[in-house]
């Protein structure tokens, strides 16, 4: 796994290198210390000529660096090790109407301890709009031994937008206890919520929890969401569609239009293979014969009351 | 401290495993964890409760809890806080009777989970006939409980889980109503006709007893837990005794979740409208208040767990 060296941090959190967009002054943090680094980073599209996306903003503010690989495709490039804790990151995306943008990393995210007290923190707000497309899919964010992180994310989804979300954390390095991680993720769709979901990391009720993340080291989960998968019919609890299971993965079709890959695995490669299946079988479910479990389940005897 | 909680009895008639209310048929994924070998024994079984009260019993408690506040501001007021020995209200006498033949029905049910044919159609009269106060701010209110069961949807990633939660709340919501008749629970019932999801259920039916938001949160949050650990008794075979221990062991992480869920409930204005178009998301940015920061612990585990029960043939319990 890759992680890149830390290189010499900013003095101070206004005196970023590279920052081409007005200053960020209203940023609602809270006191960072000296050593840490507020970073606010955006990413918005419009439509160009003949429908094609053409970046309209691309700013970095590192360790936050963005880098146009291609049309519509951005990565981070993390400049800096990290974050840190005190460290507050910010990344906005702003998929216009019609326009599609995909944003991947270069590598992993390694979070760390800092010297400065306090959490370390990663905000993204995603709007995507109306018949727009946004696929988000990072490398995975470790977490060392005694960092403090929390993670926010919101998505916005116009009514007929899409959205492909990827999220992938690991529970310490190589033989590493992790460290404590807040991760939550919001996400609407014209203003009707699709999927709250908060992941707790280096909580002693929850690790090692049969019913958390059992013995996994790492726990991934994919957003695939928009128009075709439209519940077809209105709710009805006794109606909802079958999620299709398999050794450590799901995808779980939501009660709005969206499925939920979600993988448990004991590393990350283990991880990705497992998500990138659920993934594949979430994609295939807008079709209308509900899907058949991949492994049936073993036909153990039942146990006796 | 005498006396200070009117609910307090209430609270306990809702969250004893005797209510009859379906709550037995649900082992809450740990049949599912049994038989893969994830829970053999007590140790296990008190990882998988400590873990399953931080995450789904948290985020039922919060729910729970929310809907108990929207219940009790959706009651009339003369309704409340009146420490008979029946909270409720004179107008729904009749609604009473109603609620007695639907007891009465669902006791000749076999698998209470099979709606009645009759049901549905007899709870439309019915749903519509609350006083003059009721029906003017119906729509209103109707809207709102549809707003929190969103909430408990968005929560709840798997289909397995959504479906058994909204059995259990279209069970308990009916069990209730012959219980503790109240125009909370009618309301309820016609904003969500296909059953509304179980901490909303729980909710509503600890406003209509009397409960505040704190006792359904603990109520709900007990049952998160004892479900799974009664199951684990009749699955594994184990002492009672020694399972009873692990529960008393959690007594303190069930206050605390209790306390969370209504900590929570704090940056909830219920008496606001949730922003629903674009306009008002720009000024949600900065986390508004309300429903949406309610807990949103999500357990993977639980989920594969469930999505797995359903698969087995050979499954004694509903989830």
């Amino acid at each position: 796994m890759t992680v890149p060296t830390r290189p010499t941090r900013p003095s101070s959190p206004t005196s970023h290198t590279g920052h081409t967009g007005p200053p960020t002054t209203d940023a609602p943090t809270a006191r960072p210390g000296p050593a840490s680094v507020t970073a606010r980073a955006v990413i918005t599209t419009a439509a160009g000529p003949g429908g094609a996306t053409r970046l309209e903003t691309l700013r970095s503010d590192p360790p936050l660096t963005l880098r146009q690989t291609g049309p519509g495709l951005v990565h981070l490039v993390s400049t800096a090790a990290g974050p840190l804790g005190g460290d507050r990151l910010e990344l906005r995306i702003e998929v216009a109407p019609g326009t599609s943008l995909e944003v991947r990393s270069v590598a992993s995210t390694l979070v760390l301890p800092g010297s400065s007290p306090g959490d370390s923190w990663m905000v993204i707000d995603a709007q995507v709009g109306a018949g727009a497309s946004l696929r988000f899919s990072p490398e995975p964010t470790v977490l060392a031994a005694g960092c403090s992180h929390r993670m926010a994310v919101r998505l916005w989804l116009e009514e007929d937008a899409s959205a492909f979300w990827r999220e992938e954390i690991v529970f310490g390095r190589h033989g590493e206890r992790p460290g404590r991680c807040r991760a939550r993720f919001d996400v609407t769709v014209a203003g009707r919520p699709l999927l709250r979901q908060e992941l707790v990391v280096g909580d002693p009720s929850t690790d090692r929890s049969p019913a958390v993340y059992g013995d996994a080291r790492c726990v991934g989960s994919t957003l695939v969401a928009g128009p075709a998968w439209t519940s077809p019919a209105v709710p009805d609890g006794k109606a909802e569609r079958r999620a299709t299971v398999g050794d450590g993965w799901a995808a779980l079709p939501l009660a709005g239009p969206g499925v939920l890959a979600s993988a448990l695995a004991s590393d990350t490669v283990e991880l990705r293979a497992r998500l990138e299946r659920a993934e594949s079988l979430a994609a295939l479910h807008p079709s209308p014969a509900p899907q058949r479990a991949e492994t049936p389940a073993a036909l153990h005897p039942s146990p006796a009351p | 401290m005498h006396g200070r909680s009117p609910g307090d009895a209430a609270m306990l008639l809702l969250a004893d495993s005797r209510l009859p209310a379906g709550g037995h048929a649900h082992s809450g994924g740990a049949e599912e964890a049994v038989r893969l070998g994830a829970i053999t024994g007590p140790d296990d079984l008190a990882r998988f409760l400590r873990g399953r009260l931080a995450t789904a019993g948290l985020v039922t408690a919060a729910l729970a809890a929310a809907a108990c506040e929207l219940g009790t501001a959706t009651a009339p007021r003369t309704a409340r806080n009146e420490c008979g020995p029946n909270t409720a209200p004179p107008a729904t006498d009749e609604a009473d009777v109603d609620g007695a033949d639907a007891d009465g029905a669902d006791a000749d049910g076999a698998d209470a989970s099979r709606p009645h044919a009759g049901e549905t159609g007899g709870e439309g009269p019915r749903a519509s006939r609350p006083d003059a106060q009721g029906a003017a701010d119906g729509g209103e209110w109707v809207q709102r409980w549809r707003q929190l069961d969103a909430e408990a949807d968005a929560r709840t990633a798997s289909p397995a889980q959504r479906e058994a939660s909204r059995t259990q709340g279209r069970l308990l919501i009916r069990t209730a109503r012959g219980i503790w008749p109240s125009a909370i629970l009618d309301t309820l019932t016609a904003a969500i006709p296909e059953g509304a999801h179980h901490p909303v259920a729980v909710g509503a039916a600890a406003a209509s007893a009397g409960c505040d938001p704190y006792q359904a949160a603990l109520a709900a949050a007990y049952n998160a837990v004892t479900g799974p650990a009664t199951a684990a008794v009749r699955l594994l075979g184990l002492d009672p005794v020694t399972v009873h221990r692990l529960l008393a062991d959690l007594a303190p992480a069930l206050n605390d979740a209790a306390h969370a869920a209504c900590a929570s409930l704090m940056d909830a204005v219920v008496t606001e409208p949730v922003p629903r178009d674009s306009a008002a998301r720009d000024s949600a940015t900065p986390r508004v208040a309300g429903w949406q920061s309610l807990p949103g612990h999500c357990a993977p585990a639980l989920d594969l767990l469930a999505e797995g029960h359903q698969n087995n043939p050979m499954k004694l319990f509903v989830s």
